[in-house]
């Protein structure tokens, strides 16, 4: 099977951690991914704004390059990433309006009307692969790990393209037990991490984020995973700051959900770049005994 | 606060109608999205604050708060609004009456060197899209 793939900036330098995890597992899998030949930054965030079409250009051009390469399915690792896309993927299939505008202004690229569907990795692996595949494939179950999820926000909202329910989502619940780990549910798994404010409102992002990691660890939790590097950024590498501001947190690892299904599926070590996680990451694995396994 | 026919920008809150497409005179005043939202400790309006404002069309008073700079866009309001309106529109046409006289809430080439290396690209691009013009 191959599956069109978009990788986004980030997965290239800064959660290459995500992107190897991801590509190596799926192929563990039985599936092969194609990357799209010409990508560019898809905008990171879709424009709210009923008279902003040009912001829609980006992610469309992504689209059109999926098109033309003959893809029919196009699949996200980055939350944010499979937000905008599928965002813009949605209006292009049902604004008529909006869409001759886009089309109209890349005269010279290829009309596009939404002939590709747009995935999440997480949503392929549920729905084309299945939990109960993916749980034969465990070599290495991760027994003893307390995992929570988190969510975040754009991978179940807006309602128009979540790929799991809005408030009670269950995907990562199912992929945490297939991997062998222990689910552990906690009330602020699609808690905002505060996004985009790490940048002009760092204090407001980083007080919500405590909120996050003093949530989990309350319930018990050992590790975080999740989906998307801007959170990944604000619980996970951030998280020194985090604990500055509330007394009594202690370090709670944040893991891409790829890289703890790697380390099930029995793949190498070198396939979970854990150089690029906060340094309690592989600490907790090797306190464990997971890595020695693996 | 005093409403007369004088303090009620009307231009504004057709505007705000269009830019955003949102029926925020449906809003009942619930006040579900201020529960919810997640930047609550940081904002001087809630969000049904600021719906009021926009009904009542407060311009002044929207303008001055800092509400519509520290919402993160994440739609928890969104997905629980009994009346179906979508306030991170709203606040993205707040931001947007400001953006689009070119003035910048976060200056690109004053952000800590450290954070310019850490930070993931997406942080940035995201960032300069809801805070620059």
């Amino acid at each position: 099977m191959k599956l069109g793939y978009y990788p986004g900036c980030t997965l290239k330098t800064k959660a290459i951690n995500l992107e190897v995890s991801a590509v190596k597992s799926l192929e563990a899998l039985g599936v092969e991914v194609e990357e799209l030949e010409r990508w560019n930054c898809c905008g990171a965030v879709y424009s709210l704004a009923d008279d902003d079409l040009v912001h829609l250009l980006a992610p469309v051009r992504d689209l059109i390059r999926a098109k033309d390469q003959g893809l029919d399915k196009v699949m996200t690792l980055c939350s944010m990433c499979y937000n905008t896309i599928a965002r813009a993927n949605l209006l292009m299939r049902k604004d008529e309006e909006k869409r001759d505008a886009i089309n109209n202004f890349l005269e010279e690229e290829t009309d596009y009307f939404g002939e590709v569907d747009v995935v999440h990795y997480l949503q392929f692996v549920r729905d084309d692969i299945g939990w109960d595949k993916v749980a034969a494939a465990v070599k290495n179950p991760l027994k003893d790990l307390k995992v929570g999820p988190y969510y975040g926000c754009t991978l179940t909202k807006p309602g128009e393209i979540k790929i799991d329910d809005s408030i009670e989502p269950v995907s990562f619940k199912n992929l945490i037990e297939a991997i062998g780990a222990e689910y552990v549910a906690y009330p602020d798994a699609e808690t905002c991490c505060g996004s985009y404010q790490i940048i002009g409102n760092p204090e407001a992002a980083l007080k919500t984020t405590a909120t996050i990691v003093e949530s989990a660890e309350k319930r018990g939790a050992d590790a975080l995973i999740l989906s998307c590097p801007l959170c990944e950024y604000n619980i996970g590498r951030r998280q020194a700051d985090v604990r500055g501001l509330r007394e009594g947190l202690e370090p709670l690892p944040v893991f891409y959900f790829t890289q703890l299904l790697a380390i099930a599926l029995g793949l190498d070590i070198d396939t979970l770049h854990l150089d690029r996680n906060m340094p309690e990451a592989q600490k907790l694995l090797e306190d464990k005994g997971i890595l020695a396994t693996a | 606060m005093l409403v007369t026919e004088r303090t009620i920008d009307r231009e504004f809150v057709e505007r705000m109608l269009e830019v955003s497409g949102q029926p925020f005179k449906q809003c009942m005043q619930c006040g579900t999205c201020s529960v919810v939202c997640p930047m609550q400790e940081s904002t001087q309006l809630t969000p049904r604050q600021v719906m009021h404002h926009l009904q009542w069309g407060q311009k002044e008073a929207l303008m001055n708060t800092n509400t519509p700079w520290i919402c993160a866009s994440c739609h928890t309001c969104e997905v629980r609004c009994p009346r179906g309106i979508d306030v991170p529109k709203l606040m993205e046409a707040l931001r947007l009456q400001i953006l689009r006289e070119n003035k910048n809430f976060v200056e690109p080439f004053q952000i800590d060197k450290e954070q310019l290396k850490e930070a993931p690209q997406l942080a940035f691009v995201s960032s300069f899209r809801k805070h620059t013009s």
